[in-house]
């Protein structure tokens, strides 16, 4: 769904992120493209390292400086593009109009502030408003992400608070100015399966009653599978395939996407029968191919031209796209 | 010691820490990480630990290996029990431990052979040539190169790490491994890796499993026996199979219902368990779920007393008014 003028919420066009290190200048996104339209969720799931958190990190322009670079590309937001904006503007989009729930919730929140004044200092930054405004506005804030009695709260330190409360407060200044976009990178990782399945009740009931759309950045399928419109699965710092969830979990058409799904023990399986593995690991920046990235760690043999020859993006059947290694693609 | 024999048995632990408070940090009150908890293990099998974290899961598994002292109970192994005196080496060498965090529990300025082969040092095995070969066979058996020995855990991956601990835990050709989260810290396609070399070795060698998990799928995938913990208590207990087609604690019923299913054309209705695992400092009286969860009939659980009771075969149930069905 898009608006009436047809433009996405979130473009992202051929986006390549480069990083400098000790052994040069290396690649952590090769042309990444993807899309988040009005009132949507889109999940980008892969292996640690394959580039997941970078593509939320240059959305939101927080790059590590110096030695982080967007080398080209565009990002489009509401039809600006983010990458003309001056570091006034960006902080004026960051906050209000994009919201960022991180990771590790004990890191993302000052130990020695209050959760009060952290939450107070969200709505001061980004609104004109009055203290005591403030204040009661982030005591809605942290009713509306479930937190029993606000008032005290407020009035507490993050290491007063468990690991699900702290991930609430997270959301709660994510979404303290009711952003239309939500960038989640990893939200329910640290947390236990009851307190994920609360966080990611509340992040969609959250999403209608504010009708934002997220990103959801997830190493877990079974997230994916359960909360996400659309996906995208990375590897290597490349897209290798993206479309509806419902599609890419039923007919997933690139090698990797189709053993991820197969590595996972399933509830309804065979117990005790071999899983499917991928030998290896996720290939370090330094010593990347130019062809299918894949390859090398499929087991599928590939031969020289595969590996260096760059594989085309194309859509197989409608908002299906794949990375059509002639060898990973069935 | 054939198959089916058992192993391990634990009546009735309890490990409790002091709460030291006043100017004289005297102890005012008692934290109940694991309090009674009985369960037997028998040869060759696995069983699964599942619960939150803060239910007391990795006390659990530190008293049964003897790096917490139990306030009381049992820990009995091959029928001898290993608190008493003389049973301490032999218990060392048969009982062995992997740890969750493969980069925090290797040392970093060891070699992995010298970790390897501590082990065999502080039991006096065999002489520095029969060591190093033995050590070559643990690599070769956790699927490492050879060449592995001289190098350094920093610079292996993680899940080559995870390998590292386990040929650390085999060298002493243990008879059960208690695996306290494994894979929870590796990716899915690196955790399929390590999970097949556990069913390997578990083949192979005919080893006993003690497998603590945060993750249902694997868990079910690779236990025998399914034991799920809530506040220092097993609530449930039964065949793998058994639990996830009729789980009787409504514990156990929104353990199973929260797990993301990698299927979106599966739909199904969640039971969300509202706040978190209360204080093993101060429980709640009777049911510490009832009570999480304001069951109708929690009032009742207060003043009768809950029961392990055995609803079917090998399912077993602590029985209370308010969270078990039939």
């Amino acid at each position: 769904m898009t608006d009436q003028a047809g433009t996405p919420l979130l473009q992202i066009e051929d986006l390549s992120v480069c990083f400098k290190t000790d052994e040069g200048e290396v690649e952590a996104l090769d042309r990444v493209s993807l899309q988040v339209d009005h009132a949507q969720t889109v999940g980008v799931v892969g292996e640690s390292g394959c580039g997941k958190s970078v593509t939320a990190y240059s959305v939101m322009r927080l790059l590590p400086r110096p030695m982080g670079r967007i080398s080209s590309g565009n990002i489009f937001f509401e039809g600006k593009n983010l990458l003309d904006l001056s570091a006034d503007e960006m902080q004026g989009i960051r906050g209000n109009e994009i919201g960022m729930i991180f990771q590790e919730p004990m890191n993302a929140l000052n130990p020695v502030q209050k959760i009060g004044v952290q939450l107070s200092e969200v709505f001061e930054l980004h609104q004109p408003m009055e203290d005591h405004q403030a204040w009661s506005r982030s005591v809605q804030m942290l009713k509306a992400v479930g937190i029993p009695s606000p008032d005290t709260r407020m009035h507490e330190y993050p290491h007063q608070l468990s690991g699900g409360m702290r991930q609430r407060v997270v959301i709660a200044m994510a979404l303290a100015c009711r952003p239309k976009l939500i960038i989640a990178d990893e939200p329910t990782t640290a947390l236990d399966v009851t307190v994920q399945a609360q966080i990611l009740d509340l992040l969609q009931n959250l999403r209608k009653e504010f009708s934002s759309s997220i990103l959801l950045i997830t190493h877990d399928l079974g997230v994916i599978a359960e909360t996400c419109d659309q996906v995208c699965v990375m590897y290597a710092g490349r897209i290798v395939e993206r479309g509806p969830t419902i599609k890419i979990f039923a007919s997933p058409r690139h090698a990797y996407t189709r053993d991820l799904l197969a590595s996972i023990p399933q509830l309804h399986g065979t117990p005790k029968t071999k899983l499917r593995t991928i030998e290896g690991i996720v290939p370090g920046l330094s010593d990347l191919n130019t062809g299918c990235r894949f390859g090398p760690r499929s087991g599928r043999a590939h031969n020289q031209e595969v590996l260096s020859q760059r594989p085309e993006f194309v859509e197989i059947s409608e908002g299906h796209w794949v990375e059509a290694c002639p060898v990973c693609m069935s | 010691m054939k198959d089916g024999e058992e192993l391990l048995k634990v009546k009735d632990l309890r490990v409790h820490f002091p709460v030291r408070g006043g100017v004289f940090r005297k102890a005012i009150g008692a934290c109940k990480a694991v309090d009674g908890v009985g369960f037997s293990l028998k040869k060759g099998q696995t069983l699964g630990l599942v619960g939150e974290s803060g239910c007391g899961k990795s006390t659990l598994a530190k008293a049964i290996v003897q790096l917490v002292a139990p306030t009381s109970g049992q820990v009995c192994f091959q029928g001898f029990n290993s608190n008493e005196k003389g049973g301490g080496k032999q218990f060392c060498k048969s009982v062995q431990m992997v740890f969750q965090d493969p980069a925090e529990s290797l040392n970093s300025r060891m070699t992995v052979g010298s970790i390897i082969q501590e082990p065999l040092e502080i039991h006096h095995i065999g002489s520095i040539p029969e060591r190093s070969l033995r050590v070559q066979q643990l690599l070769e058996q956790v699927g490492l190169p050879p060449s592995s020995a001289t190098r350094y855990p920093f610079e292996f991956s993680g899940g080559q790490r995870q390998r590292i601990g386990i040929a650390r835990a085999l060298a002493l050709q243990p008879e059960l491994l208690v695996l306290d989260e494994p894979v929870s810290a590796l990716d899915v396609s690196v955790q399929s890796q390590v999970l097949n070399l556990l069913m390997d070795l578990q083949r192979d060698l005919g080893l006993s499993y003690l497998l603590i998990a945060h993750d249902l799928a694997v868990v079910r995938h690779i236990s025998d026996v399914i034991a799920v913990m809530y506040l220092g208590k097993i609530v449930e207990l039964a065949p793998a199979n058994q639990i996830f087609s009729h789980p009787r604690h409504a514990y156990t019923k929104a353990l199973l219902s929260a797990i993301p299913i990698a299927d979106p054309s599966v739909k199904r209705e969640k039971i969300i368990i509202p706040g978190d695992i209360p204080s093993p400092i101060n429980p709640p009286p009777g049911c510490a779920f009832g009570h999480r969860v304001s069951a109708p009939n929690y009032d009742q659980s207060i003043s009768g007393e809950m029961k392990w009771i055995e609803k079917d075969q090998d399912h077993w149930v602590l029985d209370c008014p308010c969270c078990t069905s039939n």
